[in-house]
């Protein structure tokens, strides 16, 4: 049985020319896997993710034929009960991780917390184990970083503070939304890694959200691209130059190459889609 | 065109760049490449008379940097920023944008120039009284780039001009940047992290490390994967592998 099961998902948002769609009837199956989800900004990349986490506020509605998290059907589901399953089970990276950490709390103390999820653990193992967290992200002197505020950390940093909170709550379910865009490609790679590791050893579902086109498609077992809030196209790992879709098609011929010999570049014909 | 000659900057008791050296002839384009905080954005703001203290010698069409006025300097090099909503005033329309430095300057046919400017940067005219947030991240690159060409610089700065935009959005800037380039003779300082881009855009490229130069080469290196310091190999292997 698969982890997570969506069927004809839709996300609608009122606007002056009546309600706008920006998922459109999506459906998927996601095992313990590494799913990736592409597109270009406004495809509906992120509204996929909250509209699954049930974090779309109104005036935004969301329905689904199936919305099914580990034999739990999401839709209609107490706030109360979501927002345990959020706490434990499924979780999400957000885009700007200044969005997801309190702002108040220090760093270490907030890691901590998430543990709770747990059950309980003494003062001095929670401790130890959120140190172990951070240093898993690759933060070299995490004493230091646990006692810092949210807003005193670049945003690549930011971003390993909220993976690192992943690591300890291990989540079944994760939803990794743009969650190495701020990082450079060394740290991204680690920060992959540790993704990894999670799916592989601890048999998590991921969805990772992007733009980068070639991340994704060397690093997912398979993605989904989207456009204008539906999937016109899944790819499995590494077959990106074998896409089919127009859309894909030309956002692959857009990018350039390292070893580039073209005089211009090729510019997606909006009109022909 | 450009020379940099021993450039050091510390910001408080940090120093950030070490000796920093290389020439851009007239007419080319030069890429500044590295990870974050390795120094690139701090060469171009010493170029473009930005920093308050620096040591060494920094030359814009054989004059030192900071001889002459700033107005003197802004007619000679003009800058492009990564995120171009953070560089327009969200107040200002796209012809207030483009008209101020003719004002500023003294230079005449202000509406010809703006609609001529509009045309160049590929920018539908009926975009002219807009404002910033009324456009496209890409349509608002194109006015950043419009209006660090009101002076006819022969010089742009160009700070991850294309990061923040979408593949396909990045491939209509860069098309662009490479027309003008063409047209106008311009010389470019490209900063950026993302190797394909150089290989597209840039003749040779200088990669930084830590605020210093690991190596400077010609982008048939680069394209060939022939670059010939470790850490440049380590990005190329990165930029191929993820
Ligand atoms: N609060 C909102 N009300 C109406 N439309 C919205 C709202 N938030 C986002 N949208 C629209 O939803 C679409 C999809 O957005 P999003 O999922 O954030 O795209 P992506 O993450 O792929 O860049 C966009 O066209 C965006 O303008
Ligand atoms: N105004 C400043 N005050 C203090 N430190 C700065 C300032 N500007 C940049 N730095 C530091 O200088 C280093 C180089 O920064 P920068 O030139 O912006 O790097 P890059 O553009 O390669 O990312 C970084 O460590 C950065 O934190
Ligand atoms: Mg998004
Ligand atoms: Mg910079």
């Amino acid at each position: 049985m698969s982890l997570l099961s969506v069927k004809n998902l839709r996300v609608t948002f009122p606007s002056d020319h009546g309600p706008v769609e920006v998922v459109r009837g999506l459906s998927f199956d996601l095992g313990r896997e590494r799913l990736g989800i592409v597109g270009e900004s406004g495809s509906g990349k992120s509204m996929t993710g909250r509209a699954i986490m049930g974090l779309i506020a109104t005036p935004g509605q969301v329905t689904a034929d199936v919305l099914t998290f580990d034999g739990v059907d999401l839709r209609d589901l107490p706030e109360t009960a979501l927002r345990k399953l959020r706490g434990a089970r499924m979780s999400m990276i957000l885009q700007d991780p200044k969005f997801s950490l309190n702002p108040v709390i220090r760093i270490g103390p907030q890691i901590e917390e998430a543990m709770a999820v747990h059950g309980a653990l003494t003062k001095r193992q929670r401790r130890a184990r959120m140190l172990d967290a951070l240093t898993a992200v690759r933060i070299d002197d995490p004493a230091r970083v646990a006692r810092l505020y949210p807003h005193e950390v670049s945003g690549g940093m930011g971003q390993r503070v909220m993976i690192a909170m992943m690591v300890v709550m291990e989540p079944a379910l994760m939803i990794a939304d743009e969650p190495t865009s701020a990082l450079d490609v060394s740290v991204r790679g680690q920060v992959l890694d540790i993704l990894d590791d999670l799916v592989k050893r601890r048999g998590m579902g991921l969805m990772l959200i992007s733009h980068d086109l070639n991340m994704v498609s060397r690093w997912c077992d398979r993605i989904l691209v989207m456009f204008q809030g539906a999937i016109v196209e899944e790819i499995s790992a590494g077959q990106l130059y074998k896409a089919q879709h127009p859309y894909t098609r030309g956002l692959v011929a857009s990018l350039p190459r390292i070893d580039e010999s073209r005089d211009r570049l090729p510019v997606l014909d909006r009109t022909a889609l | 065109m450009i020379s940099v000659r021993n450039l050091s900057v510390s910001f408080a008791k940090t120093q950030v760049l070490h000796d920093v050296s290389f020439e851009v002839a007239k007419g080319e384009s030069f890429a500044l490449v590295g990870e974050s905080g390795s120094g690139k954005s701090t060469i171009l703001k010493a170029l473009a008379g930005q920093l308050k203290s620096w040591q060494g010698d920094l030359d814009i069409m054989d004059a030192p940097q900071g001889a002459g006025s700033k107005r003197d300097l802004a007619r000679k090099v003009q800058m492009v920023f990564q995120d171009p909503y953070g560089s327009l005033h969200p107040r200002r329309t796209i012809d207030d944008t483009l008209g101020e430095p003719l004002a500023i300057h003294g230079i005449p046919d202000r509406d010809r120039r703006v609609l001529d400017m509009l045309d160049a940067v590929g920018l539908s005219r009926r975009f002219r009284f807009r404002l910033p947030h009324q456009l496209s991240g890409g349509q608002r690159q194109r006015v950043a780039i419009a209006r660090a060409l009101m002076l006819d610089p022969p010089v742009l700065l160009l700070d991850e001009p294309t990061s923040a935009l979408d593949v396909s959005v990045q491939a209509e800037i860069l098309n662009l940047l490479k027309a003008l380039r063409e047209e106008k003779g311009l010389t470019f300082l490209l900063v950026t992290h993302d190797l394909p881009v150089v290989s597209f855009l840039c003749d040779r490229l200088a990669i930084l490390r830590a605020g210093r130069i690991e190596e400077t080469t010609d982008v048939a290196d680069l394209r060939s994967g022939q670059l010939s310091s470790a850490y440049g190999q380590e990005l190329f292997r990165r930029s191929v592998d993820g």
